[in-house]
């Protein structure tokens, strides 16, 4: 085993010895608990993190890192299928190597779990303990055989994919999240189960490497929790790549059949069967609440919703804690490492941090990607607050154009009659890097306006954020000044205009 | 040597505006004489061997009538009979949910059997086809206004199928009407949510005198609109251009507004004025690069295409689609064009439309051939001909759309029909429209 990836797993550790009372004594080192760590210890507080598994939790070993390593492969692959289109030409034959890919993708692993290395941590003045964490007490947990007592504890277990009732499915086996990057062999026909976000991520990067794939979900729209319009986008790019979708279907029963798994799909009343060497079951996830004595300690939790708190982070023991995928119902890295923080101050009594005052980007990491902030319509409509959407597509980005991205847009929600920005999704290929000016935004409760004075490097992507801004502002300009453009509009492009027709 | 300007020849005469909508709108009404069955009424869906009847092309077949009579080609007895024909089936077809029967609580499977009127392909008993077929029958109700026995029971017939259908039931205890209903699966699992073309839907669901939608549908229709500002152009969003037709060609939309039109100090009807600027806003700019798109060829909707299958083309994949619900801007464009579209749009946007249709007939001859149009054309494939490829014979909606928009368009006579149907007024009047002709 790598040196590195030996000091995650905490192999040839020895755990410390417990000293005294923990400020923050913290199950779980995965995002919220490593970010709670580092930074409760940077604070000078006497911090102890546990851990049962690697460090670094499912998004350094089992998620992001891995899925965007090889999505980032698949990506550079399809790209040169298409090197005539941007006046290259790539070899004759371009062969995929698995083996290479899932190789790289180790190695980066490696790489970035670097920082989350036990020995790093001790040096920063944690003391990491390796073993089943049991709270024995309210204000105590045990270790093996180790005795640790807190002032506060912070619960950051994450989460595990959740695994279906199908007749077969356990005996066929399957991949999940878990077990999908220990692949050596790449599967020539591949079924995901389940179309969201990571489903998508993955059914994309195994599609660009040669695998022929289906994707199988109940509900009968594409990514429901999506705009329309970003799901239709990327339902188109899906099916350019050559992967099947199959909505508004249930994988009803599995059989082996030789090296071959038989799936029985049902589709309203008709049923179909496909063949498939492996399957991958992308569902979604459930708390890892189990195992942990919380109802000793007097925490109320959920087995299906996770821990229960309160806008402060606060379980029903008001001296542990929660952060992450534990208690949240946003599954992100970036969340858990949001909520952490709160947690911190919180705890550590510095501050009274809310929850609710955090604004959380996410983003779907397919190409193009798919990123989100703020609220959706439905959501605002259902608050009664009137939305207008400015919309910029990607094909007049003059830099979307140059790199041959134009798929895609961004639309940016402001409040009716105002230009205040209440949420954005964008489509790109880079919509990640972008979305964090429009959270900028929100956070500071900046307007059209104003971002529309934000000077973007030319040719840029993220320069669709200001064109989107200064449509805005222009639909706000006062109407002498809107007569007058339209007067220019109408002698430019003639009788035809738009408010013209 | 001077040349005489008399030497120049001529450009051929312009046929007048009048003329080519009377050329066009003839060839497409002719659709419904094609494809009729005399023996039960119903009409096909299109003219491919061995299609089915589309009870939504039935619900056109019968607003059309009344726009033959009136322009002389076609008798009023003729018409009365043939639409008598047609409501004396539904009437008295198996209502029993089975998975041959005609229809359910009063609706209609989407498909039939051309002779026997049994559901066909398995489709799905379906809400929004039924407003439709409808909406075609309250027009025939609202123009055979005679004393004879025949358009008296047309009256009777078209009432009596009206409301026999049970709205409240097709909702399935949710906040929206469901999309459809199968003998062996039940409800389809999603609603009619977000602009499109049930307006019609709601508004007669909601007018039912014995088993009406819920007050609340329509609010819970309308929680999905979104109000976009896509070109520096507003609107109330739907991608497909045929959302912004279907509703309109019963109901005369300017000036009539719901609560959101009202906040949003606009209406439907200049809502598909500025739907039709952005198609040809997109068109120009023609971000995917297909050929024969410009500002005056456009019209991306539901329509029949080149098939399902990626090809590529200069270094680039194209992923095409067989019969889809194209849509400007987010797609999907596959490079096909309905050349019918631009036609069906004269109410709202003249200019735009004679510019289309009369681009349409010069550049394409094969697409404007017999001056039906066709379902789909992609002028990208080129290897399929000059024009690229051209779908295969004639669909009933697109018929149905160009002879009942270029009517209203001409004389506003479906507009007048429906304007007399007290339940359209009603429906609309319970989903908050106010204004225009209400």
């Amino acid at each position: 085993m790598p040196p590195a990836l030996a000091q995650s797993f905490g192999t040839a550790w020895r755990n410390p010895t417990p000293k005294g009372v923990y400020d923050l004594s913290i199950i779980g080192a995965g995002p919220a608990g490593l970010t709670a760590a580092r930074a409760a210890a940077a604070l000078g507080a006497r911090v102890a993190l546990i851990e049962r598994d690697r460090l670094g939790g499912g998004s350094l070993n089992v998620g992001s890192v891995p899925s965007k390593a090889i999505l980032r492969t698949a990506r550079l692959y399809a790209e040169m299928g298409a090197a005539e289109h941007y006046g290259a030409r790539s070899p004759g034959d371009v062969a995929i190597d698995f083996g290479a890919v899932m190789e790289r993708m180790r190695t980066i692993r490696r790489r970035v779990s670097d920082s989350a290395s036990a020995d790093r941590l001790a040096a920063a003045g944690i003391d990491v303990f390796f073993g089943q964490a049991r709270f024995t007490g309210r204000r105590s947990i045990e270790v093996g055989d180790l005795a640790l007592r807190f002032d506060k504890a912070l619960i950051a277990t994450g989460s595990r994919s959740l695994t279906p009732e199908v007749p077969g499915l356990a005996e066929a086996g399957y991949l999940i999240n878990e077990t999908v990057f220990e692949l050596t062999e790449r599967p020539r026909r591949l079924l995901v189960m389940g179309g969201g976000p990571a489903g998508c991520e993955l059914a994309q990067a195994f599609c660009r490497l040669g695998s022929q794939v289906i994707i199988a979900q109940d509900d009968p729209t594409f990514l429901p929790k999506e705009e329309r319009d970003a799901a239709q986008i990327l339902s188109d790019a899906l099916a350019r790549d050559g992967i099947e979708v199959h909505l508004n279907t249930t994988v009803a029963a599995v059989r082996t059949e030789g090296d071959q798994k038989i799936i029985d799909l049902v589709s309203e009343d008709s049923r179909t069967q496909v063949g498939v060497d492996q399957i991958l079951v992308g569902i979604g996830r459930t708390p890892n609440v189990e195992a942990m004595g919380l109802e000793t300690a007097g925490v109320r939790y959920d087995p299906v919703g996770g821990i229960q708190v309160d806008d402060f982070l606060r379980t029903s023991n008001r001296r542990i804690y929660a952060a992450g995928d534990v208690c949240l119902g946003q599954q992100f890295a970036h969340t858990a490492e949001a909520s952490a923080r709160i947690v911190v101050l919180n705890a550590l009594g510095l501050r009274r941090e809310r929850l609710s005052a955090l604004t959380i980007p996410w983003c779907t990491y397919t190409d193009p990607e798919i990123a989100h902030v703020g609220l959706y319509v439905r959501e605002a409509w259902s608050q009664s607050i009137p939305l207008h959407t400015y919309v910029v597509l990607m094909h007049d980005v003059d830099r979307a154009v140059i790199d041959g991205e134009d798929e895609g847009f961004v639309k940016i929600h402001v409040r009716e009659g105002t230009d205040r920005v209440l949420g954005a999704t964008i489509v790109a290929r880079h919509a990640g890097e972008m979305i964090g000016e429009i959270s900028l935004a929100i956070r500071l409760g900046l307007g059209m306006q104003d971002l529309a004075q934000v000077v973007h490097p030319y040719p840029t992507q993220a320069g669709a954020v200001k064109m989107a801004a200064t449509a805005c502002t222009r639909a706000h300009l006062p109407p002498a000044l809107r007569a007058l453009r339209w007067l220019r509009s109408v002698r430019r492009t003639g009788p035809l205009s738009g408010s013209n027709l | 040597m001077t040349r005489s300007i008399h030497t120049i020849p001529a450009d051929p005469p312009m046929e007048s505006d009048d003329a080519l909508l009377d050329r066009f709108q003839r060839a497409a009404f002719g659709y419904f004489l094609e494809t009729f069955n005399p023996a039960n009424g119903l009409s096909a869906d299109n003219t491919r061997p061995g299609a089915p009847s589309s009870i939504a092309v039935v619900g056109f077949a019968l607003s059309a009538y009344p726009v033959g009579v009136e322009r002389g080609w076609m008798a009023r007895d003729e018409a009365a009979a043939r639409t008598l024909t047609t409501l004396r089936f539904f009437w008295n077809a198996r209502q029993d949910g089975g998975a041959d029967a005609t229809g359910h609580n009063g609706f209609f499977y989407h498909f039939l059997d051309m002779a026997t009127g049994a559901r066909v392909w398995r489709s799905e008993l379906s809400p929004i086809d039924t407003a439709l077929l409808i909406a075609g029958m309250l027009t025939a109700a609202a123009y055979f206004m005679e004393d004879t026995p025949a358009e008296r029971e047309i009256r009777t017939l078209a009432d009596a199928i009206y409301r026999r259908v049970d709205w409240r039931w097709a909702q399935a205890g949710q906040a929206t009407v469901r999309q459809g209903w199968k003998p062996n699966s039940g409800f389809l699992h999603y609603g009619w949510e977000g602009y499109s073309e049930a307006i019609l839907l709601y508004a007669l669901g909601l007018a039912s005198p014995t088993h009406p939608l819920s007050d609340a549908s329509y609010v819970a229709w309308t929680e999905t609109y979104q109000w976009e500002n896509i070109y520096d152009q507003d609107l109330l969003y739907a991608g497909p251009l045929f959302i912004h037709l279907f509703s309109h060609a019963w109901i005369d939309f300017a000036g009539l507004r719901d609560r959101f039109m009202r906040e949003k100090r606009s209406d439907y009807f200049e809502n598909s004025r500025h739907a039709v600027w952005i198609q040809r806003e997109y068109a120009r700019r023609n971000p995917h690069g297909y050929l024969g798109y410009d500002e005056n060829s456009w019209g991306l909707t539901a329509n029949d295409g080149p098939g399902s299958k990626t090809l590529r083309i200069d270094g680039r994949k194209r992923r095409f689609f067989s019969y889809t619900a194209r849509g400007v801007p987010y797609g999907p464009d596959d490079g096909t064009l309905a050349p019918w579209a631009p036609l069906a749009t004269l109410p709202f946007a003249s200019e735009c439309a004679f510019l289309a249709l009369r681009r349409l007939c010069a550049r394409h001859p094969r697409v404007v051939e017999g001056s039906r149009l066709p379902s789909g054309f992609n002028p990208t494939l080129t290897e399929a001909g000059p024009d690229g490829w051209v779908s295969e014979g004639y669909f009933g909606l697109d018929q149905g759309i160009v002879v009942l928009m270029v009517e209203n368009h001409r004389s506003g006579l479906i507009w007048r029909l429906m304007q007399r149907c007290p339940y359209l007024g009603q429906g609309l009047r319970r989903a908050d429209f106010r204004g225009g002709w209400l």
